[in-house]
């Protein structure tokens, strides 16, 4: 996968998971918690898990603070996918 | 009934939704009308089969992630207590402050859905349990339909929900005036919900105890006091009452659909599923007894019955007992002929579809009765259309469940 489809794969997720929000303007630097409970976090874990076979440590759910930082996360494991 | 106001609790406001109806306009009018809500169903691993599927829209009171996130449980109680408070014109927070009303919501089971679908989620990744979902704990406990109502309207007053069996509609109100009698509310929503036939379990269940119904035709399957029953439709479903003392209500000027004069609840002790015509019939003469009436003074009763080949005959029986030869006044009906048995919604659903009868005198129908069983006989049973009672002053509404729960509930007429 490409960096711009990880990214959009996340937007996708994201979609799915809280759909009464507009996703389609965010931006690579915004802050996702402020659009995201817990729960809902946990969820993008969860579907990356399914979706993508990814497994994210729970000490690594800091990178997933904004859309940049879960591309820059998951490009090594997802670029030959 | 001599009472003072404030220990009188009255209904006033309804909602509902029902496989023939998403208000009690509608669902009314189709009782009147001979309408069924009964269609072809199909559900995982049980296959083709028929159930009442209600098609009230959600999304009117709740947002899409919470569908995704919430039971059908909670979403069916949600539109209903929504429904409800519309039409007793209580917006909470404003004509009650949210801590003093509180949600009683009866269920016949919880969380049979949520654990299915979850195992079903798993099986898709070789059952591995790392894929099982962190919503299943909180779709799951038994608050959750109760719980859902106060989180998405805002309710900090009590609620819980009454696991009850099939008699959980009637257990629901019967909580709801307790705690309003109690007075640790001013306004209850209270009544019953059904999510049953999202469970393949309910009706592999039935059917492999011979008693989940058959029909060529979904709309006849359902078929109370008929010669040729064979068992239960599994439907969805709920009723949810705003219910208020008496003195509050005439204050704030409400419209009243009845009063609660009397209820009775009681167990049979004698079988898990074969009902108990004995406990029964003593259920009923305690509710009758405690709204200060006699058999004679009620003008229609609600049969529980769903369409087994033993239930129904047990039913009357006590039917029989308590109305004997002289209740010339007394009326029978059924209203799952029409909808099917919404489980924890059946008994709050069937009263509903009787409001309306103290003011028009129509005693709605059992349908689909070509041959009545004679031992379903009782004097005045209201077959296939609508009768005109010359008055409808109580109404008393049965309930009976597994494990041997039965719970009665009479309402009378406001005056």
């Amino acid at each position: 996968m490409t960096r711009e489809e990880i990214s959009q794969a996340i937007i996708d997720i994201l979609n799915d998971i809280v759909p009464d929000e507009d996703w389609s303007a965010l931006t690579p630097e915004e802050n996702l918690r402020g659009k995201l409970e817990s729960m809902d976090f946990l969820d993008v874990i969860m579907e990356l898990r399914k979706q993508y076979g990814v497994e994210v440590p729970e000490k690594d759910y800091g990178h997933f603070a904004t859309l940049k930082g879960c591309a820059d996360y998951l490009e090594p494991s997802l670029a030959s996918k | 009934m001599n009472k003072p106001d404030k220990e009188r609790v009255v209904i006033t406001g309804v909602g509902l939704t029902a496989p023939n109806g998403n208000s009690l306009g509608e669902f009314r009018q189709n009782l009147l009308n001979g309408v069924s809500g009964v269609k072809a169903f199909e559900t995982r691993y049980f296959g083709p089969t028929i159930a009442g599927i209600c098609s009230f829209d959600p999304l009117k009171y709740q947002k899409r992630k919470e569908l995704r996130i919430g039971t059908r449980a909670g979403s069916i109680s949600i539109y209903c207590v929504h429904e409800a408070l519309a039409d007793a014109g209580i917006r909470i927070g404003q004509d009650v402050t949210s801590d003093r009303a509180g949600v009683f919501i009866g269920l016949t089971e919880h969380g049979n859905v949520e654990t299915e679908n979850e195992i079903y989620e798993i099986s898709k990744y070789g059952y591995q349990t790392k894929y099982w979902s962190h919503y299943h704990n909180p779709r799951t406990v038994a608050n959750n339909p109760a719980g859902e109502v106060t989180v998405n309207v805002g309710i900090t007053g009590p609620h819980y929900t009454i696991g009850a069996a099939c008699a959980a509609g009637n257990l629901g109100c019967v909580n709801g005036v307790q705690q309003i009698l109690l007075g640790e509310v001013d306004v209850a929503l209270a009544g019953g919900v059904s999510e049953s036939p999202g469970t393949f379990g309910i009706f592999a269940a039935f059917n492999s105890q011979n008693a989940l119904a058959h029909h060529d035709d979904p709309t006849k399957a359902s078929r109370p006091f008929d010669k040729t029953r064979n068992g239960i439709v599994v439907s969805e479903g709920g009723a949810i009452y705003v219910l208020e003392r008496l003195d509050r209500a005439k204050a704030r000027g409400a419209k009243i659909y009845g009063e609660v004069t009397g209820y009775s609840y009681n167990s049979d002790a004698t079988d898990m599923v074969l009902p108990n015509p004995v406990r029964q019939a003593a259920c009923m003469r305690q509710a009758i007894e405690r709204a200060g009436l006699t058999p004679a003074d009620i003008h229609i009763v609600n049969t529980h019955a769903t369409g087994t080949p033993a239930g129904d005959i047990k039913e009357c029986e006590a039917l029989r007992d308590v109305f004997g030869e002289n209740c010339p006044d007394t009326y029978f009906n059924n209203t799952k002929s029409f909808i099917g048995h919404c489980m924890g919604a059946a008994a709050a659903l069937e009263l509903a579809g009787n409001l309306a009868s103290f003011q028009d005198h129509i005693v709605h129908p059992t349908i689909n009765v070509d041959e009545l069983d004679p031992l379903c006989m009782l004097n005045n049973l209201v077959l296939n259309t609508p009768a005109t009672a010359g008055r409808v002053d109580s109404i008393l509404n049965n309930s009976f469940g597994m494990l041997g729960i039965n719970c009665v509930l009479v309402l009378s007429k406001f005056a």
